[in-house]
């Protein structure tokens, strides 16, 4: 399975991605710089962490109206899947493939560490493995200033109803995040967003090796 | 001539050159090296560089007296930053750098570009910035008089510095993965922030700094300049005081995203090989970057300033040349490949331009609105700076601080409240509210996260990993500098030692007052021979680093503060260790001696407000066979967990090492008295952890390396139990503890009362 990495100015997360993706028996990840007009020879596209555009304006903001993003939306359109983590979530929902979008911390301070979370919802495309290995309570990394999610009541009611929260925080809630959202997808399930860091829980000696598995699923 | 500038005679006659930083007699240098008065341009351009901060005129003679070379050092000081070999055609480049001046003034600024200013070290010599570290110093967080304005301020300073730091280096991404913050009444006026950067390179993607080769392009890369930072260098080498906040102008602001683009140009163009020479504008920006790679060479430059890319209007040419506008770098380039440069720079939106060339003559020659204005010989701009062997004086009260015996008091009747107490103070709780700001992480390479003795961090396409720490207390070196320099370097390479890695080398950052004083001079003297004896007999070059004298305000000085940071190599990945217990049922072994040391100690300021006495003893025989006895054990397998004993002594090594579940069971028989044993700080000590199995083959090799090494005890579940003689000091539960302790800082800056 070939997945992109997109890699936008400031993106930070993008080695990371890079290098967890292609730790995966399976998969095979290639950079794609954000002026690429076409992401039609991959089947699935990853989009990074980092600070694109050093977060002028808003946060993933400027990254939703890069060139790439036309292809993007495409590649949404066509069902391939598409993860975007951190600041790849922002963009996300900044360009409108998710709903909502991300605030500062309700803590107003930069926030790092690792933290639990659970897998609520082991049926969509990007968590099958979690179901196989009979694992929904996690541990993977955060690392932002902005992933305190929002949404309307009605589209919280949506997101509730279709099954589209993947991932709550199961302990102290780190960001304010409305309902202890971690990660969403879209309605039709091929779109995933979530603010802690798959890639940063790769093998025993990052402290975790719960994200492996959400590349694993991938592969299906 | 700008039209508003001062004339040559008016400079002379109106002393301006002072506020340049120039005091009569160099003016009077400058005046017979170029044969005529200088214009404003040039008396600028000679008040930057031959300020402390870029002349390192007043501890020049005190710094040769480091070791600087090894088997190992590829690069020694003089370029942007240190390199040291680490085998598989790998080196590391380090460096560490006060930005304290700045950081007073303008907290958030001052440490973002701290941060951004040492990262171009790394990257310009070729490296890949891998890690960032720092050492903050500020005052009290709290008193006994709530709202109290000077602990509100420092509130704001460390706040600031802390979101300064973390603001650039998480958007640059290079992870900060450790450091240290002190607090005493010493900073309040005059806090320090110094920042360390680590790199990876190959030994073929290294960088120089010379500019070779008449006529070959110079090519200015990056930000625009603007008018901040304006004598920026000549402002860290004055003492701070009531006016410093006009100042201002003189903090320069920091663009991390143009950083994170400038890294990936630059890092691109040098693969292409299109450049010869690369030196970043840092402090003194343009006039050190051209000056310097000028006078590396041998050569000259001529430059049109009107080609430098500018972000204000109407600049003139001694702002132009003295601005510290941050995010650029200068390269020369090899003839014909500029399309080269800019093609790359182009792709990564960073600004490229020719300024200038260089040429045959050893002369910096600048051109504006098609005048000369400035004409000066590199050797009387670089080679000439007067250096001054300076006096000194043991400052008054020195020996009878030393004289004092440093246990005045009797034993406290609840020595668990004490402990209490102790591990809530902002010098021994976790720093987690620090660090938790920082991305730690990115670049998924760190393998011990900030909280153990030394960070460390993986080196991809290898099997080992660079262990780093930074240290420094100044406490002891108030007390007694000679020792407390000894202790600075001993104590950051035990560190090392105990995340599994064998100490390399150091960089050091001497944050000291003003060296006109006798008195302070005295100190940096004693501290550096200090600090020199150890590298020497430890066998660690130290390959750059920065010195930052004039802290300062108001005429009172900071303690001297030297700061070392220490970069090890692991040989296998395996053997990298961290601080915490792994299981119940571990042995704990102590090593080293513990005595009745408690001058300069944590403990002894709680008690007594104040420190006195002498510091604990440093015995370099002791220390280096300990160091040694812990890295062969660590190598062969048997240490589980291994720490390094400093402040707060055994107690708080103790409780540092466990984790949400794992605590210790102790009973010592030790005869010194139980507030002494601990919380004494004594020198050369580490606490280990083994398994049943191993422990006694640990201990024989500590028998045989003459290591005094006592079992106190092992890991238990859920409790914090500690006896001494049998007699019970603390019997508690440990997640109330571990609670008091993780979160004391947090409550001091969220919710002051």
């Amino acid at each position: 399975m070939r997945c992109a990495v997109l890699v936008f100015p400031g993106s930070n997360c993008d080695s990371d991605l890079y290098k967890a993706a292609n730790s995966v028996e399976g998969l095979e990840a290639e950079y794609v710089w954000y002026k690429s007009e076409s992401l039609d020879s991959f089947d699935a596209v990853l989009i990074p962490g980092g600070f694109s555009y050093g977060d002028a304006l808003r946060v993933g903001a400027l990254a939703a109206r890069a060139p790439v993003l036309k292809a993007l939306r495409g590649a949404a359109d066509s069902g391939i899947r598409i993860l975007g983590i951190c600041n790849g979530f922002q963009i996300l929902t900044e360009c409108g493939l998710l709903p909502g979008a991300l605030h500062r911390n309700s803590g107003l301070r930069f926030i790092c560490k690792t933290t639990p979370l659970q897998v609520v919802n082991t049926d969509c495309q990007f968590t099958t493995g979690y179901k196989k290995n009979s694992v929904t309570h996690i541990h993977l990394p955060i690392a932002h200033g902005e992933g305190n999610y929002t949404c309307d009541s009605e589209t919280l009611r949506k997101l509730e109803d279709n099954g589209q929260i993947v991932f709550r925080y199961s302990g102290n809630n780190p960001n304010g995040s409305v309902a202890n959202i971690a990660g969403i997808t879209n309605e039709a399930g091929n779109v995933l967003g979530m603010m802690p860091h798959p890639e940063r829980a790769m093998t025993k000696w990052m402290g975790s090796e719960d994200g492996r598995i959400l590349f694993e699923s991938m592969r299906h | 001539m700008h039209p508003d500038e001062p004339t040559p005679d008016q400079i002379y006659s109106e002393q301006v050159y002072r506020k340049m930083g120039l005091n009569d007699v160099e003016y009077s240098l400058v005046v017979e090296l170029l044969g005529r008065k200088p214009n404003l341009t040039e008396t600028g351009i000679f008040g930057v560089m031959w300020s402390e901060h870029c002349s390192y005129k007043n501890s020049k003679p005190l710094l040769s007296r480091f070791p600087v070379d090894g088997p190992e050092v590829l690069q020694g000081p003089g370029e942007g930053a240190g390199v040291v070999d680490i085998g598989d055609g790998y080196a590391f480049v380090f460096k560490v750098e006060s930005h304290n001046h700045p950081s007073a003034i303008e907290p958030y600024q001052g440490a973002a570009t701290g941060v951004g200013g040492i990262l171009r070290d790394i990257f310009s010599m070729g490296a890949r910035p891998v890690a960032i570290l720092n050492s903050l110093r500020f005052g009290p967080l709290s008193n006994n008089e709530p709202g109290n304005a000077s602990t509100s301020r420092t509130r704001y300073l460390f706040r600031r510095v802390v979101a300064g730091i973390a603001g650039y280096g998480n958007c640059i991404g290079v992870p900060t993965v450790g450091g240290e913050v002190c607090f005493d009444e010493c900073y309040t006026g005059n806090p320090l922030v110094n920042a360390m950067g680590v790199g990876i390179l190959r030994h073929d993607q290294l960088q120089h700094g010379r500019a070779e080769g008449a006529g070959k392009s110079v090519i200015y890369v990056g930000s625009a300049t603007g008018r901040d930072g304006i004598h920026g260098a000549t402002f860290a080498s004055e003492e701070l005081n009531k006016d410093s906040d006009t100042k201002r102008p003189s903090v320069q602001v920091g663009d991390p995203f143009m950083g994170k683009l400038l890294i990936e140009a630059c890092l691109e163009v040098y693969e292409s090989g299109a450049i010869y020479s690369v030196q970043d504008m840092g402090a003194a920006g343009l006039t050190c970057s051209s000056t310097e790679m000028s006078d590396k060479g041998g050569v000259g430059m001529k430059l049109n300033l009107n080609l430098v890319p500018q972000r204000a209007e109407n600049m003139s040419a001694y702002e132009i040349m003295l601005s510290e506008s941050q995010e650029r770098m200068l390269f020369v380039a090899n003839p014909g490949r500029e399309e080269e440069v800019f093609a790359i720079c182009k792709k990564w939106n960073v600004p490229a331009v020719t300024i200038g060339h260089v040429i045959e003559e050893p002369v910096l020659r600048l051109k504006h609105h098609d005048e000369t204005v400035a004409e000066l010989p590199l050797k009387t701009v670089c080679g000439s700076t007067p250096i001054y062997q300076r006096e000194s004086k043991i400052p008054e009260g020195v020996l009878e601080r030393q004289k004092q015996s440093a246990l005045t008091w009797d034993v406290p009747e609840d020595l668990f409240s004490v402990f209490q107490q102790l591990i809530q103070t902002p010098e021994l709780s976790s720093k987690s509210w620090v660090y938790q700001q920082y991305d730690y992480m990115v670049r998924t390479n760190t393998s011990v996260r900030p909280g153990s003795d030394a960070a460390v961090v993986r080196v991809e396409g290898t099997d080992k990993s660079l262990a780093m720490s930074i240290d420094g207390n100044s406490r002891y070196v108030f007390l007694d500098p000679k020792t407390g320099g000894k202790i600075a370097v001993a104590e950051a390479a035990r560190n090392v030692v105990c995340s599994g890695g064998r100490p390399s080398a150091i960089t050091d950052c001497l944050n000291f007052g003003n060296p006109e004083n006798q008195e302070i001079f005295w100190q940096l003297e004693q501290a550096v021979s200090g600090m020199a004896e150890v590298c020497n007999f430890l066998n660690l070059p130290v390959t750059g680093g920065n010195v930052s004298l004039y802290n300062e305000t108001e005429g009172k000085a900071i303690y001297p503060t030297p700061v070392v940071g220490v970069v090890g190599l692991i040989e296998h990945n395996v053997q990298t260790t961290t601080l915490f217990f792994k299981n119940t049922g571990d042995v704990l072994l102590l090593l080293g001696d513990t005595k009745n040391e408690l001058g300069g100690s944590v403990y002894q300021h709680m008690q007594m407000g104040k420190i006195f006495g002498i510091p604990p003893e440093l015995d370099l025989e002791k220390e280096l066979t300990l160091q040694q006895a812990v890295l062969e054990s660590i190598r062969s397998g048997n240490v589980l967990s291994a720490h390094d004993l400093s402040h707060g002594g055994l107690a708080l090594a103790l409780l540092t090492s466990c984790t949400d579940d794992l605590g210790v069971s102790i009973d010592w028989k030790i005869d010194l008295r139980p507030d002494v044993a601990l919380f004494s700080e004594s020198q050369s000590r580490i606490l280990l952890s083994v398994s049943p199995k191993n422990a006694a083959s640990v201990e024989s090799r500590m028998r045989q390396k003459k290591v005094p090494c006592v079992r106190i005890g092992k890991v238990v579940s859920g409790r914090f139990d500690i006896s001494l003689d049998s007699f019970s000091i603390i019997q508690s539960a440990l997640q109330p503890l571990r609670d008091l302790w993780q979160n004391a800082i947090e409550r001091e800056m969220e919710f002051p009362v």
